[in-house]
């Protein structure tokens, strides 16, 4: 692996159109830095497998360049790319054994018996299936055979792996494990990772950066932590995480602030991210575990008084759904340690929040 | 595993209760299958009817050998004494002439000389014309017989009368594989000039799987685009295959006729072009070659829908999973795609071979002579030559191989791996 600080993939200006009508892919810009693992992520049909497709060669870019490695590879043919893929359905090659399925990469590519036997060998026992080399795919669960399209789509050393929705077909449980697994062999061998999903928490717990997609455009490309704390606009806020939102129109900025009035809800004090002018439409957005019941009086620029509507019991916290600003539909967490309030249905609650917490961004 | 559990459990589970689970199950199963088979019975009775109890009388009738020994009663009853040497005493030729007098009365003498025809061609008018003669006949018959005809002084026909007098004979199998008694009753090969159906046999052989090969290297290519070309055209190209369905296959022959006669449109063009001179066109009617291109035309569909059925299953992530890990488009198909179809080329293939091998219309228009197959040949038994016993026996030796190659696939590839649609 080379240690150049050029980015291992850029995609640059990137279009893509299947019936010359509508663009399913945008005006691309993306750089995936080398050993990164970065996430594609984003609703149905926003475009994230037809990007993967595009870098792996299987649809052409209708326009821009894509290059891997500082060299284009918009005429590269697929097999001549050096990419590993894992597929949703896993594409296990199901008249092969999984020695077969694992060896085939290095057949193709001339390698010795002796030296393939111990290159497969290792890479089932990296993903524990040591002693799985003479089954079928159909004989294997399908963790199992998740974990071998996996250690295929590795074992022939590609510098890059792409990963469309891998775990798509697994139980809750088991795919928490794959995602720990995964995460921990990126780690280890120091491969560069693009995957996709449209699980917001598995993109989370698992990338270095996470690329946001809708409509065929990238929102916001950026590391977790950032991305659930500081959206940049009203889409990323309501797609990353729970999150209560507010729409206004901006009555007043003042340098990092502004004041956003809510139709019948009262005036907000809101940190200015992509706010507009003042006299245009903002929306606010809020997460629910920032916002604080019974906060003194002068601790917060927002503080309201509402109703509790419901509540909605969840061992750790108790999810609250309270009517204020306007809304009946506005969240907060409560956590469920000893000492604190109890709340009632139907009585009145006076909750508050800092300025920096509210993010007032595009309408 | 359920060894496991038989072995940890020696008493029968009980249910709720207290009789044995295998018992409650069977119960509460016992209804699901009475109404099963209740919905099938209809179809079962009709192909009992008119399908396997036909081919059991057909069957049976190669072996059936009623005529001799129903008409010629006395003679039979007399012959089974006798021990084939010489030729028969007295009586035997007393007991013919009183049969013969008999059979024509009841006039079913054209029968006896028909089936005595089939062993010992040219004896049919012999055996009439002394028939005719044998009501004035005076003992001692071996003499007026004799003098009738010097055949019945000779031994052959007795030694042949005799065989046919038994009620069931292996005869029509050995006409049907070119074998025959000979006058010891030892089973010999036919005369060379009369050798025709073992050829017939590999002739119908070869032309089967000539058709089931050609229509394999045709119509996989087709099945492959069926399968990944987008639905738009996909379903056009559907409808070119399923198209021959709807027109009538005497139709689709007679325009072959049009196309590859000697005169036809083919030959024309050729000839127009220079390709071929005027006096040497192309020969490709009325012999193998037509009935080869014309069995292959009407047969692909049987191919590609097998094919086509299989293909679909196999999702387009297999291919680029084989191109991704390095494998060129043309090892990716031979090694990752063909494979997964074997089971439809299985089931495409055994169902054209087995449609071809018992295929009659098509090479009885286009065929000539040199492109009949066995099919042909029974047909021509059960009208022409009235031989049905002989039709019989060609027809159940087509079954016995068709059903022999059934089970050799069902070895080979599994009944559970074939897909027919
Ligand atoms: N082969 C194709 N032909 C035509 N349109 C396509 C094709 N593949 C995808 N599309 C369209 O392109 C858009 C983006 O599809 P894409 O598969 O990239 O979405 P995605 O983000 O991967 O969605 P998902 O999360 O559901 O997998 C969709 O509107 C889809 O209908
Ligand atoms: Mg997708």
């Amino acid at each position: 692996m080379s240690d150049s600080n050029d980015p291992l993939v850029r995609f640059q200006e990137v279009q893509k159109s299947y019936d010359g009508e509508t663009l399913v892919v945008k005006n691309l810009n993306l750089d995936v830095a080398r050993g990164e693992f970065l996430t594609m992520l984003g609703p149905s049909g926003s475009g994230k497998t037809t990007c993967l497709m595009m870098l792996a060669g299987f649809e052409p870019a209708t326009h821009g360049e894509i290059t891997l490695d500082g060299k284009s590879i918009n005429d590269v043919a697929p097999h001549k790319r050096g990419i590993g893929m894992v597929f949703q359905n896993y594409a296990l090659f199901p008249h092969m054994t999984v020695f077969e399925n694992l060896a085939f990469p290095l057949q193709v590519r001339g390698m010795n018996k002796a030296e393939m036997e111990t290159k497969v060998k290792r890479a089932l026992d990296m993903v524990q299936l040591g002693d799985f080399g003479n089954r079928r795919p159909a004989q294997l669960s399908g963790g199992q055979q998740q974990r071998v399209a996996v250690a295929r789509a590795l074992v022939f050393d590609p510098e890059l792996v792409l990963m469309d929705e891998p775990l798509g077909a697994l139980d809750k449980q088991l795919r928490e494990q794959m995602q720990y697994e995964i995460k921990h062999i990126h780690e280890s061998l120091g491969v560069t990772v693009v995957y996709v999903t449209h699980d917001q928490s598995e993109a989370l717990t698992m990338s270095s950066r996470v690329a946001v997609f809708n409509d065929g455009v990238i929102q916001q490309i950026a590391p977790p932590d950032e991305l659930y704390e500081q959206p940049e606009n009203a889409f990323v806020a309501q797609f990353i995480g729970e999150n209560n939102k507010l729409e206004g129109i901006i009555k007043e900025k003042n340098g990092s602030g502004c004041v956003v009035e809510i139709p019948g809800g009262g005036v907000v004090s809101a940190l200015d991210v992509n706010a507009g002018n003042v006299g245009e439409r903002s929306s606010l957005s809020l997460r629910p575990e920032r916002v604080e019941i019974n906060p003194e009086d002068g601790k917060y620029p927002n503080i309201f008084n509402g109703k509790v509507e419901e509540l909605i019991y969840l061992g750790d916290h108790i999810r609250t759904r309270i009517n204020v600003c306007g809304r009946d539909d506005f969240i907060i967490k409560v956590p469920n340690a000893s000492g604190l309030t109890q709340l009632v249905e139907g009585s009145p609650v006076k909750i508050g929040w800092a300025l920096e917490d509210c993010r007032a961004l595009d309408a | 595993m359920s060894e496991q559990v038989m072995a940890a459990t020696p008493h029968a589970v009980l249910a709720a209760d207290g009789t044995p689970l295998k018992q409650r199950l069977q119960k509460t199963l016992r209804r699901r299958k009475l109404i099963a088979a209740g919905l099938v019975l209809p179809l079962g009775v009709f192909v009992f009817v008119t399908f396997l109890f036909p081919i059991f009388l057909m069957l049976f009738r190669s072996v059936d050998n009623p005529i001799i020994h129903e008409n010629m009663p006395q003679t039979v009853a007399i012959l089974e004494q006798w021990d084939g040497k010489g030729v028969p005493e007295e009586a035997a030729y007393a007991a013919l002439v009183r049969d013969m007098v008999e059979a024509r009365k009841n006039k079913t003498i054209g029968r006896v000389a028909t089936r005595m025809n089939f062993e010992m061609s040219g004896v049919r008018s012999l055996i009439t014309s002394s028939a005719r003669k044998a009501k004035k006949m005076q003992p001692p018959f071996k003499d007026a017989l004799i003098k009738a005809n010097p055949i019945w002084g000779e031994r052959d026909i007795w030694v042949t009368f005799k065989r046919l007098g038994n009620e069931y004979t292996a005869t029509q199998y050995l006409a049907a594989v070119d074998m025959r008694y000979d006058s010891d009753n030892n089973i010999v090969q036919q005369d060379e000039d009369r050798q025709i159906y073992v050829t017939i046999f590999g002739r119908t052989l070869w032309i089967s799987l000539a058709v089931t090969l050609l229509c394999l290297v045709l119509g996989y290519p087709v099945a492959y685009l069926l399968a990944t070309l987008p639905a738009k055209y996909s379903n056009l190209l559907m409808i070119m295959v399923l198209l021959p369905f709807w027109t009538s296959l005497l139709v689709r022959t007679t325009s072959w006729i049009v196309l590859l006669q000697t005169n036809g449109v083919i030959n024309e063009l050729l000839v127009w072009l220079h390709v071929v001179a005027d006096e040497d066109r192309l020969q490709m009617m009325y012999n193998q070659t037509g009935t080869v291109i014309a069995m292959t035309h009407i047969l692909l569909p049987f191919m590609i829908l097998p094919l086509f059925s299989v293909m679909k299953t196999i999702p387009p992530s297999y291919m680029r999973a084989a191109l991704s890990l390095g494998a060129n488009p043309v090892r990716a198909f031979v090694k990752v795609y063909a494979p997964q179809t074997v089971p439809g080329i299985g089931a495409g293939s055994l169902l054209v071979f087995i449609l071809s091998v018992g295929y009659y219309i098509t090479p009885a228009l286009v065929g000539g002579r040199t492109g009949q197959m066995i099919s042909n040949f029974i047909a021509f038994h059960m009208q022409k030559s009235l031989n049905w016993g002989l039709a019989a026996a060609l027809g159940g030796l087509l079954l016995v191989g068709v059903m022999v190659l059934y089970w050799a696939y069902t070895k080979i590839v599994g009944v559970d791996n074939m897909k027919l649609g």
